[in-house]
């Protein structure tokens, strides 16, 4: 079967691809319940429907490359190595989760997996990334740094200064625009000049392209391409991934801003997963049911994340009061 | 080996001491070489007052100058420092945190707490702080409350060259965020320095002067206005002790407490604005801890609130006084 595979992957990589796309979306979508029965405080911003464009991005990093990511952070995570099952403690509130149960859903990080955390200042990830990228640069090895923002955040000063400060420094750096067409309830062409991320990139001298963040081929290739040019000194990108968003801004969102019928033309007909399933069989790359065992082992984790979170231990009072600085 | 240097001195001989010992420290800020790109030299400014002149030529690229994009290059300064660097990034005048604030209290104030302790963010943020310089409203304020206020911040205000190295080396080594303020009106002081490296602990006031009747809390410019108003009321028999808090977070409130527990009098001098500042914080710590050693109100010397006004006239009237200072003291003494 590998003989046949026409992908620049290998078919462990692909499938692991395909495992890290489902594991998003089973986490997402379980979420998604949870948060309806009341069980999850907070609130959470899901990434379900967007996953190509994570997972397409996070397959050319290790962890000495950096992400900032937005408050929509938990794809972002998985994509880049962070436990599943620390991150479901995290968004229970529960010691032993990802941040200990101090930064929830909002601000989940791994730093040991180079993810810098998701944020709840949108665009604030874009001048830290400049400094990752910078510190990369210093060390010399080779490594890059990538900011994530939405359509939304694409319009704040702190994006629009960081382009240029990684322009001017030439740093190894990466800016994705996640374009899901809705900065909250506020569309893109309602908020934003520009038709094209290409040319804000081109206002600040960057290059910039766009991809359909649906196919994950698309965004693993175009992605390639500009991560290699940061890694070898080409300096920074832009990258725009036209996605789509299955969930509202938050849990709880009625989505009434959206058309009639539009969030079932999204799940039939615009979902990365089943592009990708439907790649990867007609290629003979795997069976149906090769996919489907992967989807029952997933389900089966996310299963097992919840279960354990339950059951992980509240923080306590003695909690309340560490972690502020280093020494004081 | 000491020698007399200047503030200002000071703090160029803290940071390249510190660049020369760890290679992880860099330099971030808007001229602090000057002529980046431009024809002339490099290094022509070294810092709109010339505080970093002369680092370029032995650090090279480790400074970098910046666009005028406080929010890119105050967060690249934080970012880099959660990967590794130990960055400084110089600010100019604190009056600008209104610009690049989110990354400061929002992004390195809370990443060891909102990350449940796994990030370390070992940056200084140093600027210029106060009025005198008559630069009026947008350039001389003394925000220092501001940072205070936030958990995982550190806040230093130094008021003696010595104190300026000592305090700087411990920002650069720390492994938490450090808003470090320089008085501008103080660049040119000069004292005593010990050439070779050395750190002073946060959280340790100085009892800059010793005394018996009277005790005045206060830092930076304050502190030497303070002195001055000391040197007067010992001439009428009031003998009063000197805190200078240096370091404002942590707060070493021991010391003050101490203080005041053996005068039972307290001036709190601020050049803050009046409302929640250090002086109220002071006093409120006081009446709460140490209420039954005081045998006068509490006395408080600070600005009106008003933004600093352009007018040297008025700038002179805005700024707390020897004479001021003296007044309150002596209110706290029924005039003796």
């Amino acid at each position: 079967m590998a003989a046949n595979n026409p992908f620049p992957l290998s078919r462990d990589a692909l499938l692991g691809c395909y495992r890290r796309m489902r594991t998003i979306r089973e986490f997402e979508d379980r979420l998604h319940i949870d948060f309806g029965r009341g069980d999850i405080p907070g609130f959470v911003h899901l990434y379900a429907g967007e996953e190509a464009a994570a997972v397409g991005i996070m397959s050319h990093l290790g962890d000495g490359d950096r992400i900032a990511s937005t408050h929509r952070g938990h794809g972002h995570c998985i994509a880049k190595g962070v436990d599943v099952g620390a991150m479901m403690k995290e968004i229970y509130g529960r010691k032993g989760g990802s941040c200990e149960g101090k930064g929830g859903s909002m601000h989940i990080a791994d730093l040991s997996k180079g993810m810098m955390g998701a944020n709840g200042i949108l665009g604030a990830g874009a001048p830290l990334v400049c400094g990752a990228a910078l510190a990369a640069k210093f060390r010399g090895k080779g490594e890059i740094a990538i900011c994530f923002v939405g359509d939304g955040a694409s319009n704040q000063g702190t994006f629009l200064e960081s382009l240029n400060l990684a322009a001017i420094w030439n740093l190894p750096a990466l800016f994705v625009v996640e374009n899901n067409g809705y900065a909250e309830s506020t569309s893109r062409d309602y908020a934003t000049a520009v038709n094209s991320y290409v040319d804000r990139a081109s206002g600040f001298g960057l290059p910039g392209v766009v991809v359909d963040g649906t196919d994950f081929f698309a965004v693993h290739e175009a992605a390639g391409e500009i991560i290699r040019r940061a890694r070898e000194g080409g300096g920074p990108s832009l990258l725009e991934c036209k996605m789509v968003r299955f969930h509202g801004h938050f849990e709880g969102d009625a989505q009434t801003y959206r058309a009639n019928g539009e969030l079932e033309d999204l799940r039939a007909n615009h979902d990365c997963l089943k592009k990708l399933a439907a790649q990867l069989t007609s290629a003979g790359v795997a069976s149906a049911a090769e996919l489907a065992d992967i989807d029952r082992q997933v389900l089966a984790l996310i299963e097992q994340a919840v279960v354990d979170a339950k059951a992980a231990p509240l923080p306590s009072a003695a909690d309340l009061l560490t972690d502020v600085y280093v020494k004081y | 080996m000491a020698r007399r240097i200047s503030l200002k001195t000071a703090v160029n001989e803290a940071i390249d001491q510190a660049m020369q010992l760890d290679p992880t420290v860099i330099m971030l800020g808007e001229d602090i070489v000057g002529g980046a790109g431009a024809p002339g030299e490099m290094d022509a400014w070294g810092g709109v007052l010339g505080v970093t002149k002369g680092l370029y030529a032995k650090h090279g690229d480790r400074l970098l100058d910046t666009p005028l994009s406080e929010s890119a290059y105050v967060g690249a300064a934080i970012g880099a420092a959660c990967c590794g660097m130990r960055p400084i990034a110089e600010l100019m005048f604190i009056d600008f945190m209104g610009v690049c604030f989110d990354q400061i209290f929002n992004q390195a104030a809370k990443f060891r707490y909102m990350f449940g302790g796994k990030a370390e963010t070992p940056v200084v943020i140093r600027c210029m702080v106060g009025a005198g310089f008559r630069a009026a409203a947008q350039h001389s304020q003394m925000l220092t409350p501001l940072f205070t206020h936030i958990p995982g911040l550190k806040v230093v205000c130094p008021s003696t060259p010595y104190d300026t190295k000592g305090l700087l080396m411990q920002s650069i080594r720390d492994n938490d965020p450090v808003i470090f303020c320089e008085h501008k009106n103080l660049y040119a002081l000069e004292g005593d320095v010990p050439e070779a490296p050395y750190a002073i602990p946060f959280g340790e006031a100085n009892v800059v002067r010793e005394g018996r009747d009277v005790t005045i809390v206060t830092y930076g410019l304050m502190v030497h206005r303070s002195l001055e108003a000391a040197a007067t009321l010992a001439k009428e028999g009031i003998d009063v002790e000197i805190v200078d808090l240096r370091t404002l977070s942590p707060l070493d409130i021991d010391t003050v407490l101490e203080s005041v527990t053996r005068t039972g009098r307290l001036v709190c001098v601020d050049e803050a604005s009046p409302r929640c500042n250090i002086a109220t914080d002071i006093a409120a710590q006081v009446a709460m801890h140490a209420f039954k050693a005081l045998k006068a109100q509490i006395e408080q010397v600070a600005p009106p609130h008003t933004p600093v006004p352009f007018s040297p006239t008025l700038e002179d009237l805005y700024i707390p006084s020897a004479a001021q200072i003296a007044q309150a003291v002596r209110r706290t003494t029924g005039g003796k």
